[in-house]
C-alpha cells in the first residue's frame, strides 16, 4: 500500500477563472406584461443610490464553478475521509439519514414567520427534542435561540446576570477554572463579569481550597465543564456546586464534553443550573468546516422565566404547538427567529434513531475508545499523560509532548503536522493551557478500533523520527496539498492579505 | 453493550474484550469508577420512542410530522422581513453537501484544509467587492448578532457608550442588539423618519448626535423595504462628530444599489441568507461582517478571518486563518467576541451562489426582483382600500402595504387569505403601531405575474366580499 497523497489542483482564486460575459445561473426572465407595465425601472430609483461600477465577482459558467469547488472539497479534510480527533470538538460520524431530513423541501421551503397552523410540524419536532434533551440534562425548560455554544454561554451568563439582578442582587464575579475552554471567559466577560480563575490540583480537578477561597457575595456563578478538558470526571463535584450555591452563585455547565457520560451521569443530578449543548457536537449535526452549528440551552424550573424569547410550547386546550413570546423576564431576543433549525432537526433524527439504549452505548464506547487510545499512547516514549494518568478518562484524554520537546525539539505542532502527512487530521495542540506542548483527542464512539491503532502507530513512527532525526519532523507535512504555511507573513500588518486585491499586491507578485 | 450499531463500529462483543484488555479491566463499567456511584441514573432515559429506531421507522416518523408543514411549495408566501425568499441553485446545494467541506472542521490545520481556506478567502473577498469594504470575517450567527458585534467593536475603538438606530430599522435586530449590549451600559437611542417617505429625520439625528456617539446605524434597504436615499448624508452626520458609520445591507441588493462602502461606511453588516440558503424556518443564517482598511477597526473585529500567504519554502501561494490573537481561544477574556463556531457552510454557499451569478447574474437579479414588487404595488393600489406602498420612497423587494381603509383589520385579511391558500406579509401593527393596519409583503423573483395577480384578485374577493 503507498502512502497518504492529498490531492493536489493547482487551483487559482476564483477571480482568475471564467471568461468576460459568462454566467453560472440563469436570472428567471422578465415576463413582458411586467415589463411593460412597471417601465424602466432605473427611473423609479434615486441616481445616487444606483451602483455605477460592477463588483468584481467571477464570470464563469456553471461548470466551472463545480469543477473549481469540487477542487477546493478534495483538498479539504472532514470525518467523512477519516479520523479526525480534535479534542473538546467531538468530530464524530455525521449520519446521512439526517441530511435527508435535513434537505427536505418541506423544511428548506419553510418561512420562520409562517401561520403556526402551517408549522406544525417542525414545531413539534422542536418540542419533543427539547424535552428530550432536557431529560438527558436532568433539567426542566429548554431554549434553541443560541446559534452556537458560545451564545449559549452568553445567553446564560445573560441569565445569570439577570437572575441576580431580579433579586436585588449586584454579582460581578464568575469563577472559571484554569482548564476551561477559551468560550467561557470570553462569554462571562461579554456578559459584564469579571473573571476568577481557580487553578486545577494535581489530579487534573479543581482545586477545593483555592475555590473555597474565591467564592463570596460577588460570585454570580460558576462556569464548569465536566468531564472537564482533560477529560477527568470532577469526583467532588457534589461538593463544588454546594460551595456556589451555598453563596448564591449559580452553576453553568459547558455541555462541549458531554458525549462520554450520556444517559449515565447527568449535569441537572450534578448541582448545575443552567447547560448549554452543542447540538453540533454530540448531536451529530456536522461542523460545516466551523459552523453553523445549533445550540440547546437547558435551566433548571427557576430560571424558566428568564429565557430568550420565543420558546416553543405545547397548547393541551388547542392541542397545538406555538411559539412563546410572552416570558415575563425574559432577558429578551438573542438572535432573529427561532435559532438553528436545521441542526435541530438533525438532532431529533439522531435521538430517535438511537433512543435511550443507543445513547448509553454512544456514552460508553466513546470512553472505551478514549482509555484504549490513552492505554496504548501512554507507553510511547516521550508522551506523558499528564494529571493522574491511573484516573480513566472520558470522552477525551490530554497527551503531553512537554518531554519530547525538551529531549528533540519536536513540538506538539510537529508531530500534528506530521500526522496530516499520514493521512489524519492531527488532535487539538496548545490546549488545555495548563498543559505543556498540549494534545488533546477525542475519538468518540465512530471511530473504528483500526483506526485508533493506526493512529498510535503513527504517533510511535512519529517519536522514533524525533529521537532520530528531527529536523525530518520540522519540514512536515509534505503529502498534503500544500506545505506549511508562513504563518508570520500571513499575520504581518504590512504582509496581512484577507482579500483578492491584497493577495494581488502582496501575495502573488512576490510567490 | 453486544448488539452492533451502524454508527458504532467497535461495538461487537469480540472488539470490545480486545480493548479492555489493553486497557486493562474487565468491563466498560470501571472506566466510569471515578464517579460518585449516588450520581448515576441507573434507569433508561426517556428519549425517542424508547427504543432504538431503524432508518427506516425514523423517516415513516419524521414524514409524519413534515406532513404537517405547509411550506412555499403549498402556499402562496409573501413573508420576508429577514428570512426572504429567493431561488437556490441545484449548484449551491450540490457543492455544500460534499462530505469534505460539510464534515469538516475550523480549519485549525491549514495545510490539509486548504481548499476549505481558499473557499472561506474567496468568500471574504467577494463580499468585499460586493459591499465596498476591505476586510471580512468568515461569517457571525447572523444579521442580528453582526450588528450586535458592531455596535460592541464600535463602542470598543470610539470609547464612547451611545448608539443611534433608526425606528423603522428590523426591530428583531434592534432587541438583540439591546440584549446583547445591555452588559455594558450602553445607550441605544431610536432616531424617528419622515412620515411621507419613512427616511431618516434629519433634524432628530442632528439633535441625538454628540461627541457621546460611537456609532450610527442605518439600513438599505430598511427593514421597511424602502431605499435610504441619505444615507451618504447620514454617514457624513456621523463621522462630523466622530462617530462610526454601520450599515445593514441586503447583499443581493447591490447588483443594483450603490455599495455602503461608496459612501462611506465604516462597517458594513447583514444577514447573507439571500445568497443560496432558503429558508429553513429561520436558520441557520449568515451574519455579514465587514470594515474598512483600517488598522484600529481591522484589529477590533470579532470572528475568524482568513488570508492568503506562502508556505516557509518554496514560496508558494496558499492559506490560513489570520489575526488570530483577536479570538476567544488565544485571548480568553480579552478576546474582542467570544465567538467559536460561526456559520462557515453558509459563507461557503455564498461564494458559490456569488460566483454562479457573477456581476451580470447579480445585476439582473436584482432588476427582476425591482420589476416584479414594483408590479405587485402598482396591482395592489387597484384594491380598493389598499395602498402600496404607504410610503413614498423608491423600495426594492419589500413594501408596506397598508389596509387601513379597508374596514379590516390586518389580522382579518391574513386569516382571510389563509382560507385561500395565501400566506399575506407580515403585520406591521405590533411592532410599527403608528402604521395601523399595514402588513410587510415581499416579492422576489420567485414570485410570478400569476402569483401577483392571484393576490390580487384573492385580495379584491376578500375585501369586497368579505371572509
Amino acid at each position: 500500500m503507498g502512502e497518504f497523497r492529498q490531492a493536489k489542483w493547482e487551483e487559482p482564486p476564483i477571480f482568475e477563472l471564467g471568461a468576460k460575459g459568462r454566467i453560472g445561473c440563469e436570472v428567471p426572465e422578465v415576463e413582458e406584461e411586467v415589463r411593460e407595465e412597471v417601465g424602466d425601472i432605473y427611473s423609479l430609483l434615486p441616481p445616487r443610490m444606483i451602483r455605477d461600477k460592477p463588483p468584481n465577482l467571477p464570470e464563469v459558467s456553471e461548470v466551472e464553478v463545480i469543477r473549481h469547488y469540487l477542487r477546493l472539497s478534495q483538498m479539504s479534510y472532514g470525518v467523512d475521509l477519516g479520523p479526525q480527533p480534535l479534542g473538546s470538538c467531538t468530530m464524530k460520524y455525521n449520519p446521512k439519514v439526517a441530511e435527508e431530513v435535513a434537505w427536505d423541501r418541506r423544511v428548506t421551503n419553510l418561512h420562520p414567520l409562517q401561520r403556526e397552523e402551517f408549522v406544525q410540524g417542525i414545531l413539534k419536532a422542536l418540542y419533543e427534542l427539547g424535552l428530550w434533551l432536557c431529560e438527558i440534562m436532568g433539567l426542566h425548560k429548554v431554549s434553541f435561540q443560541p446559534a452556537a455554544g458560545a451564545h449559549g454561554e452568553l445567553t446564560g451568563a445573560l441569565i445569570i446576570r439577570a437572575y441576580h439582578r431580579d433579586k436585588g442582587e449586584e454579582r460581578d464575579e464568575m469563577i472559571i477554572p484554569d482548564s476551561a475552554h477559551g468560550t467561557n471567559p470570553a462569554s462571562a466577560a461579554m456578559a459584564g463579569f469579571k473573571v476568577v480563575r481557580v487553578p486545577t490540583d494535581e489530579e487534573g480537578q479543581v482545586d477545593i481550597e483555592a475555590l473555597k477561597a474565591a467564592v463570596s457575595s460577588r460570585t454570580a456563578g460558576m462556569m464548569l465543564t465536566n468531564p472537564n478538558t482533560l477529560g477527568v470526571f470532577e469526583r467532588r463535584i457534589l461538593k463544588i456546586t454546594a460551595i456556589v450555591h451555598e453563596v448564591g452563585g449559580l452553576m453553568y455547565y459547558d455541555g462541549a464534553n458531554i458525549n462520554g457520560i450520556l444517559g449515565l451521569v447527568r449535569p441537572g443530578d450534578m448541582g448545575f443550573d443552567i447547560v448549554h449543548l452543542n447540538i453540533h457536537k454530540t448531536f451529530s449535526s456536522p461542523h460545516g468546516g466551523g459552523g453553523p452549528g445549533a445550540c440547546a440551552l437547558c435551566v433548571r424550573r427557576e430560571l424558566a422565566d428568564y429565557l430568550p424569547i420565543p420558546v416553543v410550547e405545547y397548547d393541551k386546550l388547542r392541542g397545538s404547538y406555538f411559539l412563546n413570546y410572552s416570558i415575563p423576564k425574559s432577558i429578551g431576543r438573542v438572535r432573529a427567529f427561532h435559532g438553528n433549525v436545521v441542526p435541530l432537526l438533525r438532532a431529533y433524527v439522531y435521538l430517535l434513531s438511537l433512543g435511550p439504549q443507543g445513547l448509553v452505548k454512544v456514552a460508553k464506547l466513546s470512553v472505551l475508545n478514549t482509555n484504549y487510545f490513552m492505554a496504548k499512547v501512554k507507553r510511547i516514549k516521550g508522551l506523558e499523560v499528564p494529571y493522574g494518568p491511573q484516573i480513566p478518562r472520558k470522552h477525551e484524554v490530554v497527551i503531553s509532548a512537554g518531554k519530547l520537546k525538551r529531549e528533540t525539539g519536536v513540538t506538539a505542532e510537529d508531530l500534528a503536522k506530521y500526522l496530516l502527512d499520514r493521512g489524519l487530521h492531527s488532535p487539538t495542540i496548545y490546549f488545555p493551557g495548563i498543559v505543556e506542548e498540549a494534545m488533546m483527542f477525542e475519538f468518540t464512539e465512530t471511530e473504528t478500533k483500526e483506526n485508533i491503532d493506526k493512529y498510535v502507530k503513527a504517533l510511535e513512527e512519529a517519536v522514533r523520527l524525533a529521537y532520530r532525526d528531527p529536523s525530518a519532523l520540522k519540514s512536515a507535512p509534505s503529502n498534503t496539498a500544500i506545505r506549511r504555511l508562513d504563518l508570520v507573513r500571513a499575520n504581518k500588518w504590512d504582509t496581512f492579505a484577507p482579500n483578492y486585491r491584497k493577495y494581488l499586491e502582496r501575495v502573488k507578485r512576490r510567490a | 453493550m453486544e448488539d452492533s450499531h451502524p454508527w458504532i463500529p467497535n461495538s461487537p462483543k469480540g472488539i470490545v474484550r480486545e480493548m479492555l484488555k489493553v486497557i486493562g479491566v474487565d468491563d466498560v463499567e470501571e472506566l466510569y469508577s471515578d464517579i460518585p456511584k449516588d450520581l448515576m441514573l441507573n434507569r433508561p432515559l426517556r428519549v425517542g420512542r424508547g427504543r432504538p429506531l431503524s432508518e427506516l421507522e425514523v423517516l415513516r416518523e419524521v414524514n409524519k410530522l413534515l406532513e404537517r408543514n405547509r411550506g412555499t411549495d403549498n402556499v402562496l408566501s409573501f413573508l420576508g422581513a429577514g428570512c426572504w425568499p429567493h431561488y437556490v441553485p441545484s449548484v449551491v446545494k450540490e457543492v455544500i453537501r460534499r462530505g469534505e467541506f460539510y464534515t469538516s472542521y475550523t480549519p485549525y490545520q491549514p495545510e490539509i484544509s486548504q481548499g476549505l481556506c481558499q473557499a472561506m478567502f474567496e468568500y471574504q473577498s467577494m463580499i468585499a467587492s460586493l459591499t465596498g469594504m476591505d476586510v471580512v470575517n468568515a461569517s457571525m450567527y447572523d444579521g442580528s448578532t453582526a450588528l450586535a458585534e458592531a455596535v460592541l467593536m464600535a463602542v470598543r475603538v470610539t470609547g464612547r457608550r451611545e448608539v443611534l438606530v433608526p425606528s423603522t430599522s428590523n426591530p428583531e435586530y434592534r432587541e438583540v442588539l439591546r440584549t446583547l449590549i445591555s452588559p455594558k451600559g450602553i445607550k441605544v437611542y431610536e432616531v424617528p423618519y419622515e412620515k411621507e417617505r419613512g427616511l431618516m429625520d434629519l433634524e432628530a439625528l442632528k439633535g441625538l448626535l454628540s461627541d457621546k456617539v460611537a456609532a450610527v446605524y442605518l439600513e438599505n434597504p430598511s427593514y421597511l423595504g424602502f431605499v435610504e436615499e441619505k444615507a451618504e448624508e447620514i454617514v457624513e452626520m456621523a463621522h462630523e462628530v466622530g462617530a462610526l458609520a454601520i450599515v445593514g445591507v441586503d447583499p443581493l441588493s447591490l447588483g443594483v444599489f450603490r455599495p455602503p462602502g461608496d459612501y462611506g461606511a465604516d462597517i458594513v453588516v447583514g444577514e447573507g441568507q439571500p445568497l443560496g440558503l432558503g429558508l429553513n424556518f429561520g436558520g441557520p443564517l449568515l451574519g455579514i461582517f465587514a470594515v474598512k482598511w483600517d488598522s484600529k477597526l481591522i484589529r477590533q473585529m470579532p470572528g475568524r478571518i482568513f488570508g492568503a500567504t506562502t508556505t516557509l519554502r518554496g514560496g508558494e501561494v496558499g492559506y490560513s486563518m489570520v489575526l488570530q490573537t483577536r479570538e476567544q481561544h488565544i485571548r480568553r477574556e480579552r478576546a474582542t467576541s467570544n465567538i467559536c463556531t460561526n456559520e462557515a457552510l453558509s459563507a461557503l454557499a455564498a461564494a458559490v451562489y456569488l460566483a454562479l451569478l457573477g456581476p451580470k447574474g447579480l445585476r439582473r437579479l436584482g432588476e427582476t426582483i425591482l420589476y416584479y414588487s414594483h408590479y405587485a404595488t402598482k396591482r395592489l393600489n387597484e384594491v380598493e382600500g389598499v395602498k402600496a406602498p404607504l410610503f413614498k420612497a423608491a423600495h426594492f423587494k419589500e413594501f408596506v402595504v397598508s389596509f387601513e381603509k379597508a374596514g379590516v383589520s390586518v389580522e382579518e385579511v391574513d386569516e382571510r387569505l389563509a382560507k385561500r391558500g395565501i400566506q399575506g406579509g407580515k403585520p406591521l401593527k405590533k411592532e410599527f403601531p403608528e402604521l395601523g393596519e399595514a402588513a410587510l409583503y415581499c416579492v422576489t423573483e420567485v414570485h410570478r405575474k400569476a402569483d401577483i395577480d392571484r393576490l390580487v384578485a384573492t385580495l379584491k374577493e376578500v375585501l369586497e366580499v368579505g371572509g
